[in-house]
């Protein structure tokens, strides 16, 4: 980089990194000072000499104790770490071998079914909710987990495939050639061999999977209706806004909480959810 | 026999084919069925032709609904490539603590949409606004403003909380696109006497844009499509103001337990998708046949 003068470091490149880090992250930090604020306080409002929006001088729990002790909220949490979970590893399975058959197999149609899974991963969930809730109830899977655990595979197969798609191409096709002739048939090449190189790949890809279906919004908030059945966001939104009611600390305090799985997955494997998302993009 | 590629490909493949033709491929089938119907919720309904389409453009609602989708999409996307782009540019200079700064500047992204938007609801509150505060202490309000409350404002509102959610996706994604164009094309460039400007322009620019193109092309899809942020921020009110395709679709067919209404209102998108996705292959096959 040319270096400039000081302050046209600071004009041009701290300024507005800054206005930008401040932006991005003020609503956790207001999250989060909402989650500890006394209801006498945080119920003041905007041109009230005292509101005091920065911080709190009687920091509480009240709030933690309230969405935990005094609502389902610790079902949803278990309820969409199962869902998230068993739909990952669904979704990661289907994904890898057909990544695998799309990038490596040479047979009729591979163009076509390739092309297929891409259009797939671009069809929103909002398109097909309404025949998808009469065809739910059909099943009489309504209102359990496996209406959501079947149905996310469809928006996390066709992105893990177009991921694995691209890890397996990556991956020299001597190593294969090598095993087989040593004697490993097609499949034992493609399992001892290929795919434990493709760790990282699986690993981007579950992470993504994982955040996207701890994400995913209108078919838990369509498929299901028992309070004890929902999801995080779904429970958060529906459960603890009584009509025209909101009780903020509570909402907050689970927005916060509700968070946390995710926030953890992603700090671990910060590198590999990068690589899930722009390979994502980058097809 | 497995060591028939064909035969393979088919066991490989039958999962992911069975998943997504169960419920991609006969929801979308079944979808076009029942907006030709007159069902509603458990009466499975008669065939009605155009009706239920004829009926919904003569909705102003859904006119208001599509147009505000349109526009939705449109504003949010120049916003979130014009500050995505900077961010990344930003990004892709050398500083101390990159990595942490990359690391946090996703998390609205990572975030569960519905819940950072809870906050968002909350910090747009018309009483108790710290928006509204901030503007007052600056001397630049002296009545509140009422973010959400006023069908003039409420989809700027809306629209503000998209693009700060998608900042983030198109910074990280347009540096990884930054990353691979070779530092040495600028410095050529530099040596010939291109000036910053010119060096992005003619540098960065082209070689970037295949990236640009395929997140801009995903991004409009899902901002086409979007529903949580709506839905969460202000329902669709006030007085059906910042309804979009989905959260009008949601309010007839599952709200109302219209189903066939709500079904023709979701599949009047697929049109403007349809068009997306058929760019988006097409632009795909022609930057690898280059």
């Amino acid at each position: 980089m040319i270096e400039g003068a000081r302050w046209k470091k600071w004009l041009w490149f701290y300024l507005p990194m800054g206005l930008f880090i401040l932006g991005l992250l003020f609503p956790f930090y207001w999250m989060l000072v909402t989650t500890v604020r006394p209801d006498g306080e945080m119920y003041r409002p905007w041109n009230h000499p005292l509101y005091s929006p920065f911080w709190t001088t009687h920091p509480t729990f009240d709030h933690i104790k309230n969405l935990l002790y005094e609502t389902l909220f610790n079902r949803w949490m278990w309820n969409t770490m199962f869902i998230a979970m068993v739909a990952t590893l669904i979704s990661l399975f289907c994904g890898v071998i057909a990544g695998y058959a799309l990038a490596r197999l040479r047979f009729k149609w591979a163009g076509f079914l390739g092309t297929g899974i891409f259009v797939t991963y671009l069809v929103p969930q909002t398109l097909l909710f309404i025949p998808l809730a009469d065809i739910i109830r059909e099943y009489h899977i309504g209102d359990t987990p496996w209406a959501l655990i079947l149905t996310y595979p469809t928006f996390l197969i066709p992105f893990c495939t177009w991921l694995m798609m691209g890890y397996f191409k990556a991956i020299p096709k001597e190593l294969e050639e090598c095993a087989r002739i040593d004697g490993a048939a097609r499949w034992q090449a493609m399992v001892y061999i290929i795919f434990p190189i493709a760790v990282p790949g699986i690993l981007s890809a579950g992470i993504f999977a994982f955040t996207l279906s701890w994400n995913e919004f209108i078919y838990a908030l369509v498929f299901l209706s028992s309070p004890e059945q929902k999801t995080v966001p779904v429970g958060v939104v529906s459960e603890l806004i009584r009509g025209d009611v909101f009780f903020w600390g509570p909402l907050m305090a689970g927005a916060l909480i509700g968070s946390v799985p995710v926030a953890i997955v992603y700090s671990f494997f910060v590198e590999h959810y990068v690589a899930g998302m722009t390979g994502s993009v980058k097809g | 026999m497995l060591e028939r590629e064909g035969a393979l490909a088919f066991w490989l493949l039958a999962p992911t084919l069975a998943l997504l033709t169960l419920f991609i491929a006969y929801p979308f089938v079944r979808g076009v069925w029942l907006s030709v119907t007159n069902s509603v919720v458990g009466v499975p309904g008669d065939f009605v032709g155009m009706k239920n389409f004829t009926k919904i453009f003569d909705d102003s609602i859904f006119r208001t609904a599509a147009l505000n989708t349109f526009i939705y999409t449109a504003v949010t996307t120049v916003f979130k490539l014009a500050l995505g782009l900077w961010l990344a540019l930003l990004l892709n200079r050398s500083f101390r603590g990159k990595s942490w700064v990359r690391a946090f500047i996703l998390l609205p992204f990572i975030i569960p949409t519905v819940l950072s938007t809870l906050a968002w609801k909350w910090m747009f509150d018309p009483t108790f606004s710290v928006f509204n505060w901030l503007f007052w202490k600056l001397s630049i309000i002296n009545s509140r403003i009422n973010w959400l409350g006023d069908p003039e404002l409420a989809m700027s509102s809306v629209m503000i909380v998209n693009v700060w959610r998608g900042v983030p996706f198109y910074a990280i994604s347009l540096l990884a696109g930054l990353q691979t164009i070779n530092p040495d094309l600028h410095e050529a460039a530099a040596i010939d006497g291109a000036n910053r400007f010119q060096r992005f322009w003619h540098v960065t620019w082209p070689l970037l844009l295949p990236v640009t193109m395929v997140v801009v092309l995903f991004s409009i899809i899902q901002t086409f499509a979007d529903f949580q942020l709506v839905y969460v921020l202000t329902g669709g009110g006030p007085a059906n103001a910042t309804h979009l395709f989905a959260t009008y679709a949601y309010q007839i067919g599952i709200g109302t337990g219209l189903l066939s209404e709500g079904a023709a209102i979701s599949l009047a998108m697929f049109p403007a998708l349809l068009l997306v996705v058929v760019f988006q292959l097409w632009y795909i096959r022609r930057v690898e046949n280059r």
